[in-house]
Parts: C-alpha cells; sequence; structure tokens
C-alpha cells in the first residue's frame, strides 16, 4: 500500500534537485572508471580502443535513456521525469565529444587526411560521424533562451534526436565484425522506444478523426 | 552421507587457489623484481603500458615443466620489439572461445590440447594421422619473432616456437594434384563455448595456395615465448603466416586437407565482400570497416598513436615475388 502511494506520488522541486543530483553523478561514473582504470593499467591491451568503445557505448545508452522519459509518460503517467531530459541529452553529449575526441587525438593523432580517407572509406564511421554532428546544434540550443526563442523551430529541430538515435545504433551495427548481439539489442530497444510513440501518435490521430466524424455526423443530423 | 578421509596433507600445506591460479603471474612479478616499485609502476603506465610489462613471462626452470622441446633461436625479429607474454595471451581473436578479446584466456582454461592428433586428406599419397608429439619431431624446433597484424587494425609481435609448414608438407606427401592446402580447426561443442553460437560457419577452415604454404616463412608454431602454446593462442599447433591478415592463421588444427580447388575459407562465407583468400596485409587495399594504412600496436599505450601499416607486413623481400603479375586488389 505504501509503496504504491509511493509511486504514486510526484516529487517536489526540492526532491527532482536531489533526484537530478543523483542522476548527475551516476552519469559520471562511466568517466571516472575509465580515469581509474587508466591509472591503474586497466585499460586492456588495446586501450585506445577499449576508451573509444566505452564512450561510445555510454553515449548511447545515455540517449536510450533519454527516449525513454517519453514511453515512460505514456505508458505510466509519470510526467515528472521528464525534467531530466535536457541534463541527460547533455550528458550523452558529454560522452559522444569524449569518443570523438578520443577518435581525432589519440587514435589518429589529428591527421587530417588519414581522418578524411577513414570517414569516407568506412560507412560506419561517416554514420557515426553525421549522427555527432547532428547532435551539436542540438547541446547549443539546449539552454532556456534558446528555446524560448527559437519555441515551434526549436521543436522541429530537436526531433533529430531520433535520427541520431538511429544513426547511433546503425553505426554500433556495421563497427561489429560477426557477433551483431550487442547491437541488436539496442536495435530492439530502440525499436520499443520509438514503437510506444508511433501507437500513441497514432492512437492520437485516430480518435482525433473520430471526433471530426462525429462531430459531423451531428451537425448534418 | 559424507566419510571424512584422512589425509596426511595438512590444510595449512594446500597452496590457495588464486594463488596457484596465479603462479605465472606470480613469476613474471618475481623475474621482475625489483626494477619497478607498484607506485612507479603506476604513474609509468599511462604512458607507456609496456614498460612496466614484463616480455620474460617465465625462468628458465618453467620450460621444462612445459614440455616443449628444445629449440634454437633465430635471427627473425631479433631487433623487434617484443608485445608482453600478458597481452599476447589476453587479448586474442578466437570465436571458438567467445567473441570478446579476453574470453579466450578466460573460456580456454580447462581446455585439453592433449591427446591430440592432426589427419592429413585429400590430395596426398596416402591418407594418415599423426600426434603432436610426433609432429614436433618431425623437424627442428626454432624461435622466430613475426609481426602479427590483424585485420581489425592493431598488431603485435610474438617470438613463436615451431618449425616451418614446408617440413610437414614433406612429410605429408601431397600428390601434383595439390594446388592449395585447407586447414580445419577443432570445433567441439563441450570445450569451445563459442561453437554453441552460429556466428561462423563451423568449423572454422583456413587456406592456402601450395607455394605460399611453402615459403620459407610460414611457420607452424606449437609454443610462445618459449613454452608450450597458451590454448587461447591456438593449442596444441596453430599456422602463422606474417604476411597476412591474423585471421589466416587457424588455430587448434585437427585436419589438413590439399586440394586442387582453392579453399573457400570461414571468413570468406562470412563476407565474401570484406575477406578474400589471400588476405595479404596490404596498406593501399581498402577494407570495409577498418583503416588499412596504419595500425595500433598493442601494448604501446593510451598516448601511442599508430604507425604505418606496411607492404605485406614488411616480408616483402621474402614473399613480394609470389604475387608478381596478381592484381592484389581483385585478389585481396
Amino acid at each position: 500500500m505504501q509503496i504504491k502511494q509511493l509511486l504514486r506520488r510526484t516529487p517536489n522541486k526540492k526532491q527532482i534537485g536531489r533526484i537530478k543530483f543523483v542522476l548527475f553523478v551516476l552519469c559520471l561514473v562511466p568517466f571516472m572508471r575509465l580515469i581509474w582504470l587508466g591509472i591503474n593499467d586497466g585499460l586492456s591491451a588495446n586501450p585506445i580502443e577499449f576508451v573509444e568503445r566505452s564512450t561510445g557505448f555510454w553515449a548511447l545508452f545515455i540517449l536510450l535513456l533519454t527516449l525513454s522519459l517519453s514511453p515512460i509518460r505514456l505508458l505510466f503517467g509519470y510526467v515528472w521525469p521528464l525534467q531530466f531530459r535536457r541534463m541527460l541529452g547533455l550528458m550523452m553529449f558529454f560522452y559522444a565529444s569524449l569518443h570523438i575526441t578520443i577518435y581525432l587525438w589519440l587514435d589518429y593523432g589529428f591527421d587530417w587526411n588519414d581522418i578524411l580517407k577513414d570517414i569516407i572509406k568506412h560507412p560506419y564511421v561517416l554514420v557515426g560521424a553525421l549522427a555527432y554532428l547532428l547532435t551539436v546544434p542540438l547541446a547549443l540550443t539546449s539552454n532556456q533562451y534558446m528555446v524560448q526563442k527559437l519555441r515551434e523551430r526549436w521543436k522541429q529541430l530537436h526531433l533529430t534526436v531520433y535520427l541520431i538515435a538511429i544513426l547511433g545504433v546503425v553505426h554500433f551495427w556495421w563497427l561489429v565484425k560477426k557477433d551483431i548481439r550487442e547491437p541488436l539489442f539496442y536495435a530492439v530497444v530502440l525499436g520499443l522506444l520509438l514503437g510506444v510513440r508511433l501507437f500513441y501518435k497514432l492512437r492520437q490521430i485516430k480518435s482525433k478523426s473520430e471526433k471530426i466524424r462525429k462531430m459531423k455526423l451531428s451537425l448534418s443530423v | 552421507m559424507i566419510i571424512q578421509q584422512k589425509t596426511d596433507i595438512l590444510p595449512s600445506e594446500i597452496t590457495p587457489k588464486e594463488v596457484f591460479e596465479n603462479r605465472r603471474h606470480f613469476i613474471k612479478q618475481a623475474g621482475f623484481g625489483l626494477l619497478a616499485t607498484t607506485a612507479l609502476a603506476q604513474t609509468n603506465l599511462l604512458f607507456a603500458a609496456d614498460a612496466t610489462r614484463s616480455n620474460a613471462p617465465i625462468g628458465k626452470t618453467s620450460k621444462s615443466l612445459l614440455s616443449l622441446p628444445n629449440f634454437t633461436k633465430t635471427a627473425y625479429g631479433k631487433d623487434e620489439k617484443l608485445t608482453s607474454y600478458e597481452d599476447v595471451t589476453t587479448y586474442n581473436n578466437f570465436y571458438e572461445f567467445g567473441t570478446g578479446k579476453g574470453e579466450p584466456a578466460t573460456n580456454a582454461k580447462l581446455f585439453k590440447p592433449h591427446p591430440w592428433t592432426i589427419s592429413i586428406e585429400g590430395e596426398v599419397k596416402k591418407n594418415k594421422t599423426i600426434s603432436i608429439e610426433d609432429i614436433v619431431k618431425l623437424a627442428p624446433l626454432e624461435e622466430r619473432i613475426y609481426r602479427m597484424r590483424c585485420v581489425e587494425g592493431w598488431s603485435m609481435v610474438i617470438p613463436w616456437v615451431g618449425f616451418p609448414l614446408a617440413q610437414l608438407i614433406k612429410w605429408a606427401e601431397p600428390n601434383t594434384n595439390a594446388k592449395y592446402i585447407e586447414f580445419v580447426s577443432l570445433a567441439d561443442t563441450q570445450q569451445m563455448p563459442g561453437v554453441n553460437l552460429p556466428i561462423l560457419d563451423w568449423p572454422y577452415t583456413e587456406g592456402l595456395r601450395m607455394d605460399e604454404a611453402m615459403n620459407p616463412l610460414t611457420l607452424m608454431a606449437v609454443g610462445l615465448y618459449g613454452e608450450k602454446l597458451p590454448n587461447q593462442n591456438g593449442a596444441p599447433m596453430r599456422l602463422v603466416v606474417p604476411w597476412k591478415y591474423g585471421f589466416k592463421g587457424a588455430k587448434s588444427i585437427v585436419k589438413i586437407r590439399f586440394t586442387e580447388k582453392m579453399p573457400i575459407t570461414t571468413w570468406m562465407k562470412a563476407g565474401p565482400k570484406e575477406y578474400g583468400f589471400y588476405a595479404n596485409v596490404n596498406p593501399q587495399v581498402e577494407h570495409p570497416r577498418w583503416t588499412q594504412s596504419s595500425e595500433k600496436r598493442i601494448g604501446a599505450g593510451l598516448f601511442a598513436g599508430r604507425i604505418k601499416t606496411q607492404m605485406f607486413n614488411g616480408y616483402t623481400e621474402q614473399v613480394g615475388q609470389m604475387y608478381a603479375g596478381l592484381d592484389l586488389r581483385k585478389y585481396f
């Protein structure tokens, strides 16, 4: 009974702040772990690949987490978790930026000739680069000022997050040599997250058209 | 009911499991001695991971315990900087034991490479089998330090112990129809967890053209770092073809078949556009996934960057003439 009540409760502003802080710290754990492993020689025999993989994984993971907040609202009616979207989105941008920096600096030593070749010739790199470029405007417009300034256009712009997520999963899928179990899992998760949205959207359209039909019917009578 | 039997071993005399399992590591550390204190190691590691990793895994005494016959050192790669024993034996592509790089080292622990027989089939005078013990007697064993370039864009330098494949071929007595040689690895669902997954078309098969197989560089390895080949590296016997991408080196070989037609290898089946029969290291021929013009040297550390990949992995002098006139873009 108590749990039920607890679940039904909406946290107040102070509590939201606390939850946000905990989430923030949790999101930084993978980063701290990498630093700790780096100091303690724990980054495997291929440390560059290890940090590339790790940051890429967490960027994708946090992105999927961000995208799960709306389905939570649609399915269970919790509206308050939507307040964490911005922070999670920026965390995803943080890991994606680390990922790109490691690639450009540690992996390719800013050898732009090789980097350009790598991007053009390897589809998974191209898709990943594209995904990252698309996240930049989202991060830049994530502040309150831009939200108010852009209004409707802000909403449209931030719809690209769906494209970014799809590109991210494709990036991972195409990188894997043969054992596609892991990217397949993320593809399924993403499919579900987008599927829930689509389902509710379609239902909304249907009920709207139903209303219009009824209205017309009543008018004609 | 449990009947307790008295033993004459005191519990205090039994080596704790952890110590027992880590004995190699322990010997390594001991051999490494006072050179690096832990504190020093930790500050250095970030910049040069290999500086604190020992290159000498075992003392002289352990060699006889591991029963690798005597071998002679050679001049091959004597100036190369070796990849540490730890990295060579914990960073492996051996899908029969799992697709993660660390999985073979963990999952192959209980693998039994003894007793082991290899069957010789196909275009030969007579089909026959030979045990691993007899194989190592076919030719004197030698240590050769080879570079190994993986198709995934990383490389190592490994001191293999083995003998030229040509010696085994001579013993196998192929007939005049034999134009190619196919190597088949063990696919044992009991011992190899990866074989239960349909990730590749098991058993793993690889192949070489006869002249490639007869090339003096082509090695049948039975050991590395002066000891018997560790399970995760393809025990008891594996192929080493240093001018080709690493996946050509079939591990835990159970069958060698001489054929008239070019064998279709496992990776050719898995991705015909990505993996060709030849798979020669070639910085000019692009792979759809990985950059082939440069590579990451394992153990060089987080800040070492990439090194340029050499044509035929730097073995052009020894193998280049075999491919004269062959379009290496078409026959990748």
